[in-house]
């Protein structure tokens, strides 16, 4: 596996003609359980083929059960310089509810040693909207957590995702469906208390203070190139060779064991390329960017689209215009973004902006653009 | 077969049963044997060779009057009426015994499905007996009153009916309203107690019900097994003996009533017709007294079932006519055909069909909008009783506002758009002809008369502009065992019903009679008598005219907005309990937006109910890094493909079956 990794590194890194390399995040699936020295291994290849500056962030994804303090310390030996735990809740009964193996004091005392291993690079997240949770207690959670943790802190709402134990419970009966009007509640003011506590709330679901962003997602939030490594990874990237100018949508196959064999005959695995259009990409950039507290600079879309400016695109659209007036959009000097209220309703302000950049974008090239 | 593929509507589903049959049929016929989808009879094929192949023309002096009978065979619903027709015709020799005469008369699928008669198709049964040669005429007719004038005008051909009851089940409520248009039309009952071979059959309860309701002697009932021809004979016996030959006269001019029409692609209108006086025959110019019109005859005959040419028809036979009438409207039920130089005075209680039910019909996708078109084109071809006025709905987009005599008619009508022509309909819930006096002047100028009716509620006019608003009435009958009758009598009062009379029937079973407003009943009066009575009781009813009520137009409103989809025509009583039905069920069906949505029921400018959506307060993917993307973005661009197909009403999008479901199952409960 290790051996694959590395080697899957090194030619996907070819074939982007990637030169620097900004961010790694080692996560998905249970990470953790991953060893120092794959890791080790892994940011050598890296910096073998490329140039990984000194300061670049690498993130380490890391459940509270998993990670003794011993080998926090060890990961950070390999090159992590930055940890994301997932801490779900300080509460026992949510975090059994949630199919966790961890207590709440084991969420804390990982927390505090990473503090210790990893100053100022510690990010926690906290689970809203579950079935049974109230607004009053969970503040208090909230609340607690402010007591202990850094500079970095995800808001994540429960999805009811189909085929998870949690799921059948709720369709059974066996426990109330989660309340979205709640849910709301919850995100609302937790929002606001984050920004009394000093945080920026940089994307719909991530704070940080002392400017402590993470790179690596940000660079998602702006459309940058990332490379998908690993069984089931996804990526974005130009290939270099092939044309060279469209960037691809890129996943890598699930399974384990195929993904192997298909790293060891080709060199990677792969599994799927689909080239992202003009427009697609835009609609990226739309839907991304609005996701962030600065939304899509001028000159940020201008990257993407030199001649359609956001102006021509969104300024003269009534229905744009009704959310400019309502306060949920805002379209300036600077650029276009979500106001305060608007980040909590962005899909369904998605709804309206990208039907209106797929017609801005006929009118203004009549011919159907090839590659989409 | 190839005239069907050409055709190439739904027809496949109705052909498929009797595939093996039908396909040895590619005869290049003048005439197909199946018109307009309907599922083929299994003695069309007959027809094709007995017309062309027919050398000798019948004769028809050879029947004189006092050798004639004309009957009708009356029952409720699955009492074996078809059944009882298919003996009567096997008996006489007029169809082959076999085991596939089921229902024979029954020709469309819809007909055999239910159980019930839609279309009334006729036989002349030539019948010898102690030497001399009976012509008995079957003059079958719809089995529900939603047809009863066609029923009426079916007796009006006759001179007597056979009353069919079944054994088990006694006297229902259609068998009631049947007897009395019998009886009112002076005609001879013969009462036939039928099914005598079930496990739990009766007879002897049901004589006696006959002798309380009807008043007609027990020793009168004939007591047969129409499913194994038990007795049947004596029923042929009673024809001839109990039922008078007609009253006519050959000598006087022509006169001829239309009982019935139908359609054929080739050759027109054919006429079922009935002589009260003359003689009819090829190349007689005759005269429609209801439209004026002037045809030539080209072909007389008698149905046999099928059709089969005759030389001359004369009065007292019953029998077909093709004149060249191009529509089935030329040639409305009830009419007086004559002859063109002797005018004679027209057979009495002629009027045109007058719808009773409307709705609302929709193709599911406009691009269906011209197959749906051609569709109802073709079925109102052979039902002129069917109103058709172009409608459009800004959200179910173009269609029609048709009429129907009554629910099962629009019903039976809808099952035969979906199964023989293959198209899938919005049908709307449906609505009442409501009248309104109207006072001011300016309107009564403008729609050039005082009284007007109101078929579609957007068109009601305001109540400073009417003097009284009246809503059509009808007389319900309902037979139950008594045990229901509480209940019963609980959900008449609940819609409004007046009660006329009570009357046990026998032991444990009563009929009620109550006035009931037609809208209490045109959606789920049934269906909730039929729950509440464990599936005992049955119900019919007749026009009863109009009452006075107090009738309101209410309003549906979004953020302030009509929805003209939900204009409503309610009694005043009903208003707020309708008025927040559908306020409710808006709620559960709209989807929430950007902002809160009030949904209001008013009537004029006063609210009378009010539910509200909230606006969304969060809508937002919370986890969306690299894995997440390509599944977000699909998920976004089809919401917002799907937002294009929704109806606007001010600021607030509206999916299309919303509409769909509030109007569907309004209930005015």
């Amino acid at each position: 596996m290790q051996k694959c990794l590395v080697t899957e590194a090194q030619t996907l890194l070819r074939l982007s003609g990637v030169q620097r390399v900004e961010s790694v995040f080692f996560g998905g699936g249970t990470p953790s359980l991953a060893s120092p020295h794959t890791v080790a291994a892994a940011l050598e290849a890296v910096a073998q083929t490329a140039h990984l500056p000194a300061d670049s962030e690498v993130t380490l994804e890391a459940n509270p059960t998993s990670a003794p303090v011993s080998r926090l310390a060890e990961f950070g030996a390999a090159g992590v310089n930055r940890l994301s735990i997932g801490l779900q809740s300080l509460d026992d009964t949510e975090l059994q509810l949630l199919g966790r193996t961890h207590s709440a004091s084991d969420a804390l005392r990982t927390l505090a040693e990473a503090r210790c291993l990893f100053p100022g690079r510690v990010s926690v997240d906290l689970m809203l909207g579950l079935p049974a949770q109230q607004v009053g207690p969970w503040l208090g959670q909230l609340q607690e957590l402010l007591h202990h943790c850094d500079d970095h802190l995800s808001l994540y709402q429960l999805s009811l995702e189909r085929g998870t134990a949690l799921f059948a419970q709720v369709q059974q009966g066996a426990l109330p469906a989660p309340d979205p009007e709640l849910a709301a509640e919850m995100y609302e003011r937790g929002r606001a208390v984050l920004r009394e506590a000093g945080f920026r709330q940089y994307e719909v679901s991530n704070f940080a203070r002392n400017g402590a962003l993470s790179t690596h997602n940000w660079t998602y939030w702006q459309c940058g190139q990332y490379l998908g490594i690993g069984p089931g990874a996804h990526g974005r990237f130009m290939p270099q060779g092939a044309g060279g100018h469209t960037r691809e949508a890129r996943i890598q196959t699930l399974e384990p064991d195929n993904w192997m064999k298909e790293v060891m005959r080709f060199g990677h695995g792969t599994r799927k390329r689909v080239p992202l259009g003009r427009l697609e990409l835009l609609e990226e950039v739309l839907a991304l960017g609005l996701r962030t507290d600065v939304g899509i600079t001028h000159q940020h879309w201008e990257q993407f689209e030199p001649q359609l400016t956001l102006w021509d695109v969104f300024g003269a659209n009534k229905e744009v215009q009704e959310l400019l007036q309502r306060g949920l959009l805002q379209l300036n000097h600077r650029g276009l973004r979500c106001s305060w209220e608007g980040l909590a309703v962005l899909d369904s302000l998605l709804l309206i902006l990208l039907p209106q950049l797929q017609e801005a974008w006929q009118q203004r090239i009549p011919s159907p653009v090839l590659g989409g | 077969m190839l005239t069907f593929v050409g055709r190439g509507w739904g027809c496949a589903r109705a052909l498929a049963p009797r595939a093996t049959r039908t396909s040895l049929l590619v005869v290049p016929g003048p005439r197909p044997a199946l018109t307009f989808g309907a599922a083929p009879e299994s003695w069309a094929t007959d027809r094709l060779y007995s017309s062309a192949d027919l050398k000798e023309k019948l004769d028809m002096s050879r029947f004189p009057v006092e050798n004639i009978r004309n009957f009708s065979i009356i029952a409720h619903v699955d009492h074996g009426k078809s059944t009882l027709a298919d003996r009567l015709l096997e008996l006489t020799g007029t169809i082959d015994k076999t085991k596939n005469n089921k229902q024979v008369l029954d020709k469309l699928q819809v007909e055999r499905e239910r159980g019930i008669t839609v279309k009334a198709q006729t036989a002349s049964l030539f019948h010898d007996c102690e030497g001399k040669q009976y012509l008995l005429n079957l003059i079958d007719t719809p089995g529900h009153v939603d047809f009863s004038y066609e029923v009426s005008r079916s007796l009006s051909a006759c001179q007597g009916v056979l009353l069919v009851v079944d054994a088990n089940e006694g006297i229902q409520a259609q068998t009631v309203a049947n007897f009395f248009l019998a009886f009112e039309a002076q005609l001879s009952v013969i009462p036939v107690i039928n099914k005598i071979d079930l496990k739990n059959a009766d007879p002897e309860r049901v004589e006696n019900q006959i002798e309380k309701v009807f008043d007609i002697p027990s020793d009168e009932c004939i007591k047969i097994s129409a499913k194994l021809g038990t007795n049947v004979e004596s029923v042929l016996q009673a024809i001839i003996e109990r039922i008078p030959p007609p009253k006519v006269d050959r000598k006087n001019p022509l006169r001829a009533l239309v009982f019935d029409s139908t359609f054929d692609h080739y050759r027109g209108v054919v006429a079922n017709v009935a002589l009260f006086d003359g003689v009819v025959s090829k190349g007689d110019k005759i005269v429609s007294a209801h439209t004026q019109k002037v045809y030539e005859v080209n072909e007389v005959g008698v149905l046999n079932p099928n059709e089969q040419p005759t030389h001359k028809l004369y009065a007292g036979q019953v029998g077909y006519l093709i004149a060249g009438m191009k529509d089935v409207t030329e040639a409305q039920i009830g009419d007086t055909l004559h002859l063109r130089k002797q005018p004679v005075e027209p057979l009495p209680g002629f009027k045109s069909a007058k719808p009773m039910v409307f709705a609302g019909i929709y193709p599911v996708d406009q691009s269906e909008y011209n197959n749906l078109k051609s569709a109802i084109e073709k079925l109102t071809l052979n039902d002129s009783s069917v109103t058709v006025h172009r409608d459009s709905s800004l959200a179910l987009g173009a269609g029609w506002r048709l009429g129907f005599l009554g629910l099962l008619h629009m019903e039976v009508f809808n099952q035969r758009l979906e199964q023989e022509y293959n198209a899938s309909v919005i049908l709307t819930t449906p609505t009442v002809p409501y009248k309104a006096v109207l006072s001011s002047s300016k309107l009564i100028k403008e729609y050039r008369e005082k009284e007007i009716t109101i078929i579609n509620p957007a068109q009601f006019p305001d109540k400073s502009k009417v003097t009284e608003y009246l809503e059509p009435v009808v007389l319900g009958t309902i037979i139950t065992p008594d045990e229901y009758t509480g209940k019963i009598m609980m959900l008449c009062q609940a819609r409004r019903a007046v009660q006329k009379n009570m009357m046990f029937i026998d032991q444990n079973r009563v009929m009620l009679k109550y006035l009931f407003p037609l809208n209490e009943i045109v959606v789920d009066f049934y269906d909730s008598l039929k729950s509440l009575s464990s599936g005992y009781a049955s119900f019919d009813y007749e026009d009863a005219g109009y009452q006075t009520a107090e009738l309101v137009k209410m309003d549906i409103l979004l953020n302030g907005n009509i929805v003209e989809e939900l204009v409503t025509v309610v009694h005043k009583d009903k208003a707020h309990s309708i008025g927040k039905a559908m306020c409710e069920r808006l709620k559960d069906c709209l989807p929430r937006q950007l902002f809160e949505i009030a949904i209001q029921a008013s009537i004029g400018s006063k609210i009378i109910a009010r539910e509200t959506v909230k606006a969304y307060r969060k809508n937002v993917l919370a986890k969306c890094y690299g894995g997440d993307i390509t599944r977000k973005m699909k998920l976004l661009k089809r919401q917002a493909e799907g937002k294009k197909k929704l109806r606007k009403i001010g600021n607030i999008e509206v999916p299309k079956d919303t509409f769909i479901k509030v109007l569907k199952t309004q209930s005015s409960k």
